[in-house]
């Protein structure tokens, strides 16, 4: 019996559904953002050139065609602008998600130790912060970070610092905000992998004669890298991207390429260079992606 | 069976025949088996009576550890207790085991056998009590510092490690030069059988092979004792079987000494020279198989280990070292008196199915005393057939059910009986232990 025979008709429409979703909502509008990356700007309605008019007749469509040009790919490459807000965007993100791993997998392995009653409580406190809307949570940073904010009121009435220090709009606050935003992300995948590791395991290394730190780093921590992955990942990407946290918390001297592109789109009005930037920043994304997806493929094929 | 020894010393005896008769035994083995009362090598527990325990005898040991003086044992467990919040899951223990001792902790769920294993391992810490090995205390000892390994129930074979470098883990901690590991490793691989399968990872094998490459990992360290916890239950029963077969015959060669736990009597009795049950935290009995079984020390160990027949009655006569026994259920009851004399007339006799003869007219005068013969007559109400044995339920003309197992001797059913039938059922003074709880 062939494996497809057990499936019946609902299951391979079910199957097939994320892909139909997938084609909808991701390849249909990168398709429009991939043209508009490959047309010039122009004062018009939409603001670009050339635009497809399906009833114009086969040859408009062929002169349009013509019309696209790789010039906002040239433009990126060689404006050191978008070259600067790509590496320091890649370079937060490395940071940040460094930090993150630093942090998160203590937490994580903490909270993977708890007595089964506490895990409970501990994921909830990590959980709970995403029941506040996002931006809040940055204002109530900005409020906190602020000249006259929580943070040097409390250093001044401690008497640590003799005047307020400068906290916002430093890459300092940037990392903070970010941390803090990701750090759930960092610690469940984490959690989760540490959580199902069996005992015995720990209890076998030491029987062995492997010394607790040891026993950590020859059996813990190799077991729990796909967590780390995940984590890494989960965290990387978005980061990479970021707009609201850097915009909101970091100087204006420097910017990441999600600024980059909100200023191309909304107050040059360039929809064909902010498309390409779009594009060329979705495939510096693929390439984590694909190492993982590779990674999780050999994971699954080492179990069979 | 003219003598009536009385059944302690008999089986005592025969205990100590069945041992002797395992490749060579020491000499010291004999000569303690010869003597008239043996000592008891077990205080299982001060407070409870002693059970009439014979010398356990160490034939599989094929040479002492020099550390071990001659009359101390390799590992002495002193009055241990160990607490979780208000229960107490050992209480107040103490066992001794002999280097080369093939040892077993058999028990219910739940009796605190495993809880003793992890503090022989050091996952756990006594509250109470001393654990001294070779003469060491070791109770405070951290798992990582002792010369003890563990076999673990769910193997917690290492799984991003291949069977090569799970057997050398144990060994890279302990230093040893890459030749030399790589020597005990291939040295273990062949000893469990497992050659070819070096590089694979655990989830690359079956149950019985990852079996193996536990054992294999815990015994690549030689440690002094090995600690095996539940080490067959995941396995099905034809391999089971088998691969107790195959520990008995490596705990000998290797000379190791091994303590097993197990709520499988069966796997207990065959893999074991001695068995030490336990009960809600203590030792009820310490003793060889083969006393566990026909001399149990209490009511509750006749039950847990076999089947068993309980009549429960009074002391009415004792006379040229026999009792005899007014049974609620049976009638009159004669047993041959057991060794230590009894404190209380309220008995119980236990008497193991098979011990139980069924015939159509009873037992053939000249066969055995017929003056001291059991008979009970009653009608077969179940039987039940399972290949080697029949077994049968009794219903006596007294209203209590006894149970009976006959061995298939005749491929043809001329000794069978089928339910209805008429029965004498019989059995000899020898036959039946008298237990006072």
């Amino acid at each position: 019996m062939s494996a497809r025979a057990i499936f019946t008709r609902p299951a391979r429409l079910a199957a097939i559904a994320p892909y139909v979703w997938m084609a909808l909502f991701f390849l249909v509008p990168f398709g429009f953002v991939l043209k508009i990356a490959l047309s010039q700007t122009a004062i018009a309605q939409p603001p670009y050139l050339p635009v497809f008019d399906l009833t114009a007749g086969a040859g408009a469509i062929k002169a349009a065609f013509a019309a696209l040009s790789l010039d906002n790919f040239r433009l990126l490459v060689s404006d050191d602008l978008y070259i600067f807000s790509y590496l320091r965007s890649l370079v937060v993100a490395l940071v940040s998600t460094s930090i993150l791993l630093l942090i998160g997998y203590p937490i994580a392995y903490g909270m993977a130790r708890l007595p089964q009653r506490w895990q409970a409580i501990a994921m909830m406190l990590v959980i709970i912060p995403f029941w506040t809307s996002f931006l809040i949570r940055i204002y109530a940073w900005i409020n906190i970070l602020q000249h006259d904010g929580l943070l040097n009121r409390i250093l001044l009435a401690l008497h640590l610092v003799a005047s307020p220090l400068v906290w916002l709009s430093t890459d300092s606050a940037m990392y903070l905000g970010i941390v803090y935003s990701y750090l759930p992300f960092m610690i469940l995948p984490l959690y989760a992998v540490l959580a199902k590791m069996d005992p015995a395991l720990l209890e076998a290394a030491g029987d062995l004669g492997a010394e607790p730190r040891s026993a950590f780093w020859l059996v813990t921590f190799p077991l729990s890298l796909p967590g780390v992955a995940a984590g890494v990942l989960l965290c990387f990407i978005p980061i990479v991207g970021e707009f609201v946290i850097p915009d909101l918390l970091a100087g204006s001297d420097s910017l990441m390429i999600g600024q980059t592109l909100w200023l191309e789109f909304f107050t040059n009005k360039d929809w064909p260079v902010a498309s390409a930037a779009a594009v060329v920043l979705l495939a510096l994304l693929v390439a984590p992606l694909v190492f993982y997806d590779r990674l999780q493929r050999r994971q699954l094929e080492s179990n069979h | 069976m003219t003598e009536q020894a009385g059944i302690v010393t008999e089986d005592a005896a025969n205990g100590a025949d069945a041992e002797a008769a395992k490749p060579e035994p020491p000499a010291v083995a004999e000569a303690e088996a010869a003597k008239p009362e043996p000592q008891a090598v077990v205080e299982a527990e001060p407070v409870k009576p002693e059970p009439p325990a014979v010398a356990a005898v160490d034939v599989l040991k094929p040479a002492p550890p020099p550390a071990a003086a001659a009359d101390m044992p390799l590992l002495r467990i002193e009055a241990v207790v160990k607490k979780f919040g208000a229960f107490r899951a050992v209480d107040r223990l103490s066992l001794d085991i002999r280097s080369g001792e093939f040892f077993a902790l058999l028990g219910p769920s739940g009796c605190g056998k495993t809880t003793l294993l992890r503090m022989l391992a050091g996952f756990e810490t006594p509250d109470e009590g001393r654990i001294l090995l070779d003469g060491k205390d070791i109770a405070q000892v951290l798992p990582h510092q002792r010369p003890v390994n563990m076999m673990f129930q769910s193997y917690a074979l290492f799984p991003h490690l291949s069977v090569r470098d799970n057997i050398a883990f144990g060994l890279k901690r302990a230093g040893m030069a890459r030749a030399e590991i790589a020597a005990r490793v291939a040295e273990m691989v062949a000893l469990v059988k497992l050659e070819g399968l070096e590089k694979r990872k655990p989830d690359q094998l079956s149950g019985g092979q990852k079996q193996r490459v536990a054992l294999a990992r815990s015994l690549a360290r030689r440690p002094q004792v090995l600690l095996l916890d539940e080490p067959l239950a995941a396995l099905d029963k034809k391999l089971r079987e088998s691969t107790q077969l195959e520990l008995m015959e490596l705990q000998r060669r290797l000379g190791m000494t091994f303590i097993i736990v197990t709520h499988d009597q069966e796997e207990a009795m065959t893999v074991a020279g001695r068995i030490g049950v336990m009960d809600a935290g203590r030792l009820e009995q310490v003793a060889t198989p083969r006393e566990l079984y026909e001399a149990p020390a209490s009511r509750w160990i006749a039950e847990f280990v076999g089947d068993v027949n309980l009549f429960d009655g009074e002391v009415e006569t004792r006379e040229d070292r026999r009792l005899v026994i007014a049974t609620r259920d049976a009638g009159s009851i004669v047993v041959a008196e057991p060794r230590q004399p009894l404190t209380k007339t309220t008995v119980c006799i236990a008497i193991r199915p098979e011990k139980v003869k069924l015939s159509r007219r009873g037992p053939a005068s000249d066969a055995v005393h017929s003056h001291a013969i059991n008979r009970l007559e009653g009608v077969v109400t179940d039987v039940g057939y399972l290949g080697g044995l029949t077994s049968y339920k009794v219903k006596l003309d007294t209203g209590a059910v006894l149970r009976s197992s006959m061995a298939n001797t005749a491929r043809l059913d001329i000794d069978a009986y089928s339910p209805g039938q008429r029965v004498v059922a019989w059995f000899t003074p020898d036959d039946g232990v008298v237990l006072e709880q």
